[in-house]
């Protein structure tokens, strides 16, 4: 008697919880989901279709075969720039997380002439479109001979004003006395920054990791044009080499971007909770 | 163990001068208290010994050598903060061996006197915990611990007590004291909380606004302090404080009968300090100050009541002992014995004597 008299309580409650702003706002939700996840589903479908089927625009292929995977996954390029990919964002995400902490920690913590001036002009880079830096980019490359290597593909993104601005944000909200305890106690100022306030800021540290191995793992313009031979490419661009062929293979290139989304989904998997914190605290601070 | 000496310290920020110049000599193995307002300069003085302000003028001697260019590594100190400090990523055993990651001894030493220490802080159960888990006399614990293991010459703490409670600061009080008993090494402690510097210091450092008015033993700025701002600070309740004329051998203050004492001699408009517990509810005996007043408010502790009394234009606070607690509202008989006043001049407000 008790239970159905609670549960008839609760259905009225949720009854009221319907409300027509929550439908609305739902349906919107929804749709917005399905917007993002549709091409999503088209690709992991597309990779599982013959060529034949490819304009077929059935979600559920009628065929599914894995033939694509095992044409890709053999094939010793996709490997080669797979592992590109790999070594390129794991290096471009240590030397951000090294570097944007290091300078994001000094202009937080200590008091020099000009910091605010340094900070600014760091936060200023931000406004520059990437378009307008691709030439002077290119120029520097080819004048120092960087054309065609990781290191040209990596240089520009190895330490970035976002990146600094980030971790500044968060290293203002270390308390000054854990720093001057460890000072007391005898440390160094780097042993200081590397054993005390790091792992202060690890929800930071997370997010700008995964901004930035996302940023990589995705980047086409940048490596495509300092790129010109195969064996360099990074995942997107050697994909994208799949329609420059005789014909555009789009199973093939579905297939090499499902693969290369597994990566990615993991990271964010992994950290998805300390991403959201970074973007909340970068939004707020800022 | 050593001596610390503060010669001429003066500190500056920009145009700003937050300590003024100050002289004093901390003997080895001595418990002395900086008390003080917010923003006396305590703390900047606490932090010079620290190492970590520069200083802008004057020498600092630890054990005898000049250290104001060293850096707080190489003054062999060590601090408690207020905030305790105590690193949240490590656990009460790393954090107490923390103070020892530049000590060039063994891990099985350091893990000797982590253990130690662990032990005479009654943390030895909590080595493995993380701060999160720890209540706040425990982070205290553990910070402590953390200047302990090293034996330094001298500790520093820094308003160590002032997040806990009431009960538990009481407790921390005795701890520190029976660990400086132990141990004999110098202690610096910086507190705005005169009960904190009554029961624990071997000698009160008073500071305000940058400059030192008086130091002494916790007796001796009781019972003789310098001007009305030490008078006032020192004890708990505060002094009371009446207007008065000193004129030819006689004092006159508002509303107050006073006989039979011995005045220093000054002429002219004089403060008069007493003490609450020394104003107490009664006619008495042969009283040399009684006055009558309405009572504005009672304040009852268990073991006496604080009488909050209109005598004449100020309200001064008495005390009523036992278990007797005045209405509000009702006129009631308070006196003092001879002895009892603190006689200040009105426009300087140093002290002119006891009467």
């Amino acid at each position: 008697m008790t239970a159905t008299t609670t549960s008839a309580t609760e259905l009225a409650a949720n009854r009221r919880d319907i409300r027509p702003g929550r439908i609305i706002t739902w349906t919107l939700l929804l749709i917005g989901g399905l917007i993002m996840v549709t091409p999503l589903l088209f690709m992991f479908s597309t990779s599982l279709k013959t060529a034949g089927q490819v304009y077929d625009l059935k979600l559920i292929p009628a065929a599914p075969t894995l033939d694509n995977y095992i044409k890709v996954l053999g094939d010793g390029r996709f490997m080669q720039w797979f592992l590109n990919s790999t070594f390129i964002a794991i290096t471009v995400t240590a030397s951000n997380v090294f570097f944007d902490s290091l300078v994001g920690y000094t202009l937080a913590k200590f008091e020099f002439r000009g910091r605010y001036f340094i900070f600014l002009a760091i936060l200023s880079t931000l406004m520059i479109p990437t378009e307008m830096l691709v030439i002077p980019w290119y120029l520097m490359s080819s004048q120092l001979g960087w054309l065609n290597s990781y290191w040209g593909i990596m240089f520009p993104g190895m330490m970035t004003a976002f990146g600094t601005f980030l971790m500044k944000q968060f290293f203002e909200g270390v308390p000054n006395d854990f720093l001057e305890a460890a000072r007391v106690d005898g440390l160094n100022e780097f042993t200081i920054w590397w054993k005390i306030a790091m792992p202060m800021v690890v929800p930071a540290i997370s997010a700008l990791a995964i901004f930035t191995f996302l940023g990589n793992w995705t980047a086409f313009f940048w490596p495509l044009i300092v790129t010109t031979s195969k064996e360099l490419y990074t995942l997107p661009v050697g994909i994208s080499s799949f329609s420059a062929e005789a014909s555009i293979q789009w199973e093939l290139i579905m297939t090499g971007a499902a693969i290369g989304t597994i990566p990615t989904l993991l990271v964010f998997l992994a950290l998805q909770r300390f991403i959201v914190r970074g973007v909340m605290l970068a939004g707020l601070k800022g | 163990m050593a001596k610390i000496e503060l010669q001429g310290l003066v500190k500056t920020y920009g145009q700003t001068r937050a300590v003024h110049g100050i002289d004093l000599t901390i003997e080895d193995g001595e418990f002395v208290v900086f008390v003080g307002p917010s923003g006396c300069g305590k703390s900047t003085t606490l932090r010079m010994i620290a190492g970590l302000e520069d200083i802008s003028g004057g020498t600092l001697l630890i054990g005898d050598e000049v250290v104001n260019q060293r850096e707080p590594k190489q003054r062999n100190i060590a601090m408690v903060f207020q905030n305790y400090a105590i690193y949240p990523h490590m656990t009460v055993g790393q954090n107490i061996g923390f103070g020892l990651y530049t000590s060039k001894l063994s891990k099985a030493e350091k893990q000797q006197r982590i253990a130690e220490t662990g032990k005479i802080l009654g943390l030895e159960k909590l080595l493995d915990r993380r701060p999160a888990a720890l209540s706040g006399g425990q982070r205290q614990r553990v910070a402590i611990g953390r200047a302990m293991v090293r034996d330094p010459v001298a500790f520093l703490f820094d308003e160590p007590l002032s997040n806990l409670d009431a009960q538990l600061r009481s407790q921390m009080r005795m701890e520190i004291k029976s660990l400086h008993r132990r141990l004999g090494t110098t202690i610096v402690y910086v507190t705005h909380d005169q009960v904190e510097a009554m029961t624990m210091a071997d000698k009160i450092v008073v500071m305000r606004d940058g400059h030192i008015l008086q130091v002494g033993s916790p007796t001796d700025l009781y019972e003789n302090p310098v001007d009305i701002f030490t008078a006032r600070f020192i004890g708990s309740p505060s002094m009371n404080m009446l207007e008065a004329n000193l004129s030819k051998g006689a004092l006159a203050i508002d509303g107050v009968a006073v006989s039979g004492l011995t005045l220093p001699a000054h002429e002219g408009k004089v403060t008069v300090g007493l003490r609450p517990h020394d104003l107490v509810v009664g006619e008495g005996s042969s009283p040399a100050l009684s006055a009558s007043g309405l009572v504005e408010a009672v304040e009852p502790l268990g073991s006496e009541t604080l009488v909050h009394v209109m005598i004449g234009k100020t309200l001064v606070t008495a005390t009523a002992p036992g278990r007797v607690v005045p209405a509000v509202g009702s006129t009631i008989s308070v006196h003092a014995e001879a002895g009892a006043l603190y006689l200040f001049d009105a426009a300087s407000e140093k002290a002119l004597g006891r009467a």
